[in-house]
């Protein structure tokens, strides 16, 4: 596999998402080490905002308008146009494309995957480009943890998903060039209508892209106590994740639940308050860099992979631990 | 309502899967089970067919041979049969030739939606369920927290970092089931008696024509797109630090070690 490789950014309101940033950092990296190209594609009603933060990190970004983009939703509208464009391109057009592990991503590197024919490879924890294979090679945590991967592709063209803040996203040297492409009209995916858009708590960011979660299960006893999981997360600027047992309680929305039937997160800190660390929600949070967890039982899981365990009863060590926050100023 | 459920055998989550000496999964190492997210879109088919007083659930699955002792679960809960490919040659496959196969069996079947997990427990790319909507040109209506059909659509809510996106699409359509749709039932002593006479039905790759999907009908574990390398344990974290200290101490001690950490 040589040649060019191409980041699938991804939007919100009309702005670029973060980890489009780190994968395009992540591009550059290969490119130099494959004596490739990284460039960007950008799909949307109105893509040049998002094209223009790409190409911070990008020498070349096509900015791809579609009519009416914003009444549908963004899967099949985005894999559609990158495919259009990977036949105009032809020979030789992209070999890897990069897109995020996120919900969009993965839905649009899945429609890729199938209308290209070509492979994907998951939650990337890490990729690097290996001369001996001749190609990317792709690490990935799997079962729960418990095993790395490194894997690659067999044929000359793939896909890779990452997981977010697996890069550390950085601009490049210099401004790249936005491209503006119309999008040719070849509906061959049928088109998804948004109909409407619906905040249901203030709009937070996504925790995946939080650097510290704090996050509370079922020791937090009902939604009164996570005011209190609340209290410490505003103190260290962070947001606020929660187990599967909160969520089926009722106690917090499932758009904050960290776990195999959630979301997946790395946070710089990961600050775990009554919960348990079931291997459920183990695989969620794990590869977090730093765990801190108070539980009142000394025998719960979570005392094997937690940093620093404190021992005690959260109702009192996280008023303290706001207190003590908030003396140093932070 | 007919709906498709995609179900998938997935090793039990409790901790002894492994891979094989070939580096692929080892389905054997450890029971299947129906994997988790599968079963909240099972739930949700149950629900509708319900709803709607009036037609069947059926399952279908890619999988091993062994395969139905795990079904009979999922039929034991209510789906009314179940549709199993299996194939020595498709042991091994990649999301891409997975994708394919499910796609050519749902060419066989007649169905208003489709329904799958957001990801399987094993595999974990969620990508499968919007190939297979690709390569059958349905309506992909991913992450829903909500599923509406009425008048020959679905409504769905799609889950979004802040609340919901609204979205809609003509029938026949493929949607991506979330644990927000609700608990999944445990089987009745009934339903689990009824499993037992319900009907799997077995189907080869010989049985599919796979070449609408793929050029030459080229699918399976031999023309994988991808190959893991190599496979080693995560570094292993440091040694726990534990705390038994009143509330005030514990928080300076928490402070400190964030201080050192260079975190706060």
């Amino acid at each position: 596999m040589s040649g060019a490789i191409w980041v699938v950014g991804e939007m919100a309101d009309g702005g670029l998402v973060r980890i489009s940033t780190e994968i395009a950092t992540l591009a550059r990296d290969l490119a130099a080490a494959s004596g490739g190209t990284a460039s960007g594609v950008v799909v949307g009603e109105a893509p040049g905002a998002a094209a223009g933060e790409l190409a911070d990190y990008l020498p070349a970004v096509r900015a791809v308008s579609v009519a009416g983009a914003d009444g549908r939703t963004a899967a099949a509208t985005t894999a559609m146009a990158v495919a259009d464009l990977i036949a105009a391109a032809g020979e030789p057009g992209p070999t890897l494309l990069l897109l995020g592990a996120t919900p969009d991503g993965r839905d649009v590197a899945g429609m890729l995957s199938a209308l290209l024919g070509w492979g994907v490879l998951v939650n990337a924890s890490a990729v690097t480009w290996d001369v001996t294979v001749g190609g990317p090679v792709v690490e990935m945590s799997t079962f729960g943890g418990r095993l790395i991967t490194t894997s690659t592709f067999t044929g000359s063209h793939g896909i890779v998903t990452i997981r977010p803040q697996s890069v550390t996203a950085e601009p490049a040297a210099g401004h790249g060039v936005v491209q503006s492409v119309a999008a040719s009209d070849s509906p061959v995916l049928r088109p998804v209508a948004l109909v409407d858009r619906v905040a249901e708590a203030s709009a937070e960011a996504p925790i995946e892209e939080a650097r510290i979660i704090v996050a509370g299960g079922r020791g937090v006893g009902g939604p009164e106590g996570f005011a209190t999981v609340r209290s410490l997360a505003v103190a260290l600027g962070g947001a606020v994740g929660a187990t599967r047992a909160a969520v089926d309680a009722g106690w917090i929305p499932y758009a904050t639940q960290i776990g195999q039937t959630g979301k997946t997160v790395k946070p710089a800190l990961y600050l775990a308050l009554g919960i348990s660390g079931a291997i459920q929600h183990k695989v969620g949070m794990q590869t977090a860099e730093t765990i801190v967890a108070v539980n009142r039982d000394p025998d719960a899981p979570i005392a094997e992979f937690a940093d620093l365990f404190v021992v005690g009863d959260l109702f009192e060590v996280v008023p303290a631990l706001v207190a003590a926050l908030r003396s140093r100023g932070t | 309502m007919r709906i498709v459920v995609l179900t998938k055998p997935v090793p039990d989550t409790t901790g002894a899967e492994r891979l094989g000496p070939d580096l692929r999964v080892d389905r054997t190492a450890s029971p299947a089970v129906v994997n988790a997210n599968d079963e909240y879109a099972l739930e949700a088919a149950l629900k509708l067919v319900e709803a709607a007083g009036e037609g069947e659930v059926v399952l279908l699955s890619m999988a091993p041979a062994s395969a139905p002792e795990t079904l009979r679960k999922a039929l034991a809960m209510g789906a009314h049969r179940g549709v199993l490919v299996t194939d020595p040659a498709l042991a091994g496959s990649c999301t891409l030739s997975t994708a394919r196969v499910l796609a050519a069996a749902l060419r066989t079947l007649e169905f208003d939606l489709v329904l799958a997990g957001a990801d399987t427990s094993d595999g974990t790319g969620g990508v499968v369920p919007a190939g297979v909507a690709a390569l059958l040109g349905l309506p992909y209506l991913s992450y829903a927290g909500r599923i509406e059909p009425s008048g020959g659509r679905v409504r769905v809510h799609r889950l979004s970092p802040v609340g919901y996106d609204v979205i809609e699409a003509p029938l026949p359509a493929l949607v991506v089931a979330t644990q927000a749709l609700g608990e999944p039932r445990y089987p009745s002593l009934k339903g689990i008696m009824g499993a037992r006479s319900k009907e799997i039905a077995t189907l080869s790759l010989a049985d599919l024509d796979v070449s609408v999907e793929a050029v030459g009908g080229a699918v399976g574990g031999a023309v994988a797109t991808t190959r893991v390398l190599e496979v080693r344990p995560p570094v292993v974290r440091a040694a726990t630090e534990i705390v038994r200290e009143p509330a005030p101490v514990a928080a300076a001690r928490i402070v400190e070690f964030l201080q050192t950490r260079k975190i706060i």
